[in-house]
């Protein structure tokens, strides 16, 4: 075991994959030279050189579509968008492209493409960019989730950030990959020694409990935890599920927790409205409703822009939010 | 008809404070961030502000600009008063956004500043609509829209400005090419010089100048602008500058992507310098009338931080408010 910092995770998920397969490439705006803004493809161009690590024009559409026709080529092009923000300008070649191409196409041909994706508010206060406002800090996850033949991605931890990635690069299909930027310098764990390979489409209990499901994804997980470590002094039992993969959707796992605690809270970085917590709590709603004891609550983001500045706190789900929607369920 | 705005000796006092009262908010705002009293990122424009002062120096309130992330300098030589300008960057409820914008979405639209921008490449086509706007209208208004050559590369602008091209519209866009677009420098982003060369491709006059001769600017500027004004279309202004800063905060020296011989070439060309250079010279300015400028400036400046510093934040119960109109 060794501890890693979630950034450095995700730069040892690329140089493994890279090491592993000389298809992988890393394609991206100051990826190369400068090791990207926030670090995480730092010394992959000094390893594997300029063919394989390539700096970009600053024209999102343009490498990210060009991705998509290496990968059909059979290449496995690994994207880094600098700000999820960003990949709207890209987003035609995501959802017409890389989406439906395996089904148009009749599986003729397909597209295993990553881009991975810096995302959210950098609420720690540490580290690049914090606080950067409207265009610099949204949780747009969800978009990708209702273009069917994406895949969706959310790491919450460091083990989860490499062994996610490595599944990502190796899957056939076109991955959206969701890194909590305010977790890359913040968020520090073991890492199990050896590869580590986490399977695309299943959840994870990150612990267990018999009152409530939180069902939180990305950063909200470790503030989860957080809220479920205070509210064990007042005997309330917080079990904490991490879908890590919102697309393929493990419900099962979901649907097992809500099975045994009769409660569920849904948190995400995300606005509510039509944020992926409505998805969740309607998989539960049909499919779990028997066994609730109480309604669901989704605790996220409120329906604004993000702001600049501190102001952004106001806007966002919190541990004392978390916490308020799980007593009123009890 | 329209007039166009002579090179006077008083329009070239004003080019010259308005590129020290750049300088200076960059400055200032660049110490504050620094000290942790500016949240999120600021992209300083100091060695640029010759292509400001220079293109502003024709324009009116009602003629429309868009600016981008690197948009201080703009919303400055288009009238943007110091203290509103601190009490955004502070994000407080006394800014030109209340607080909602900051360093990277300022705007006002009083002044014709339809805003920076956090998305490179964003402004081109909103600086097309306002053009098409004025054109609609039938005013001899003009939009002017600045982006860097690293956004020259977005998709969005060639879109622009073939319509622009397309149907006449008065816009000029104006490319701020400081050689490099974040940590890449030009020769690793685009295959060719000169941004301008591209114009011909949309169908408009490219012009080059010197981006750090604010005189050039102007005179470059003054005949994009009679032509738009004119009706006779856009044009391509491609202005070669340098930052001399990072592409975000102040650190200026000592950087990987670029080496500190090339910095202190381009210092040596400083734009402030190189025009009071000329001032005196040509007996424009004395030395104390510049210096008289300097003290000024910073008087604004001290009594603005102030304001903002006073300022109060916004009202937390007011945060929802602004999501529609
Ligand atoms: C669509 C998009 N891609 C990437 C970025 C990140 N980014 C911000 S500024 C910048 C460089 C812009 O270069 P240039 O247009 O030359 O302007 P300069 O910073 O040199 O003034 C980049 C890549 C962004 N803000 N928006």
């Amino acid at each position: 075991m060794t501890e890693t910092l979630y950034i450095q995770a995700i730069n040892q998920a690329l140089h493994e994959e890279m090491e592993r397969d000389a298809e992988v490439i890393v394609i991206g705006l100051d990826v190369a030279r400068q090791g990207g803004l926030f670090g995480a493809t730092r010394k992959l161009y000094d390893r594997f050189g300029a063919d394989r690590v390539i700096d970009t024009p600053i024209s999102e559409a343009g490498f990210t579509g060009a991705a998509i026709g290496m990968a059909m080529e059979g290449m496995r092009p690994v994207v880094e968008i600098q700000f999820a923000d960003f990949v709207t300008v890209a987003f035609d070649q995501l959802s017409t492209v890389a989406a439906k191409m395996h089904f148009m196409t009749r599986g003729a041909t397909h597209v295993p493409l990553v881009v991975r994706m810096p995302y959210g508010v950098n609420v720690s206060g540490e580290g690049y960019m914090t606080g950067a406002g409207p265009h610099h800090s949204q949780s747009p996850e969800n978009w990708f989730c209702h273009v069917a033949g994406l895949k969706v991605v959310m790491p919450s931890s460091p083990a989860d950030a490499l062994g996610l990635l490595k599944s990502a690069i190796r899957d056939e299909n076109p991955v959206m990959f969701f890194e909590q930027k305010g977790l890359y310098y913040t968020s520090r764990a073991e890492i199990p020694d050896g590869e580590h390979l986490v399977p695309l489409g299943r959840a994870q209990v990150k612990r267990t409990g018999s009152d409530v499901t939180v069902i939180a994804t990305g950063a909200m997980v470790m503030q989860a935890i957080a809220v479920a470590e205070k509210l064990d002094a007042d005997g309330i039992s917080l079990e904490i599920v991490d879908p890590r993969t919102l697309v393929p959707l493990d419900r099962e796992t979901i649907l097992t927790s809500v099975a045994k605690t009769g409660r569920a809270v849904i948190t995400h970085e995300a606005p509510a409205t039509a944020g992926f917590g409505a998805e969740i709590s309607a998989v539960i709603a049909e499919h779990g409703f028997a066994d609730l004891k109480a309604p669901i609550r989704r605790v996220c983001a409120l329906d604004m822009p993000v702001p600049p500045g501190s102001m952004v706190r106001a806007t966002m789900p919190t541990q004392g939010r978390i916490e308020a929607a799980v007593r009123e369920l009890l | 008809m329209f007039v166009t705005v002579e090179l006077t000796n008083d329009v070239l006092k004003d080019m010259h404070r308005c590129m020290v009262q750049i300088r200076r908010f960059e400055e200032t705002a660049g110490k504050l961030m620094e000290d942790g009293k500016i949240p999120g990122a600021l992209h300083l424009y100091v060695g640029e502000e010759a292509i400001a002062s220079g293109v502003m120096a024709h324009l009116s309130k009602e003629d429309q600009i868009t600016s981008t992330h690197r948009g201080h300098g703009h919303l400055i030589a288009k009238g943007g008063e110091f203290d509103r300008m601190f009490a955004e960057l502070f994000g407080k409820a006394t800014g030109y956004c209340k607080g909602k914008g900051g360093s990277m979405h300022i705007s006002n639209m009083d002044l014709g500043m339809l805003g920076a921008n956090g998305i490179v490449g964003g402004g081109p086509p909103i600086a097309t609509g306002a053009a098409f706007s004025n054109k609609f209208r039938k005013t001899d208004n003009v939009a002017c829209c600045f982006f860097g050559d690293g956004a020259s590369n977005e998709g969005s602008l060639h879109e622009a400005a073939n319509m622009a091209a397309l149907f006449k519209l008065p816009v000029v866009f104006v490319c701020e090419n400081n050689g490099f677009g974040e940590y890449t420098s030009q020769a690793n982003h685009q295959a060719i010089v000169d941004v301008a060369d591209r114009a011909q491709g949309y169908g408009m006059p490219g012009v080059i100048v010197d981006g750090m001769d604010a005189v050039a600017v102007f005179e470059g500027a003054r005949e994009a602008i009679a032509r738009a004004r004119a009706g006779d279309g856009p044009t391509l202004l491609e202005c070669k500058t340098y930052r001399f800063y990072d592409h975000v905060g102040v650190r200026g020296m000592g950087l990987s992507y670029r080496s500190d011989e090339e910095v202190e070439f381009w210092k040596k060309r400083d734009p402030i310098d190189q025009f009071e250079a000329k001032l005196r010279e040509q007996n424009i300015m004395a030395e104390a009338e510049i210096q008289a400028v300097y003290e000024q400036v910073a008087a604004e400046i001290e009594a603005a931080v102030q304001f903002a510093e006073e300022s109060p934040m916004p009202d937390p119960s007011t945060i929802t408010e602004d999501v529609y109109a």
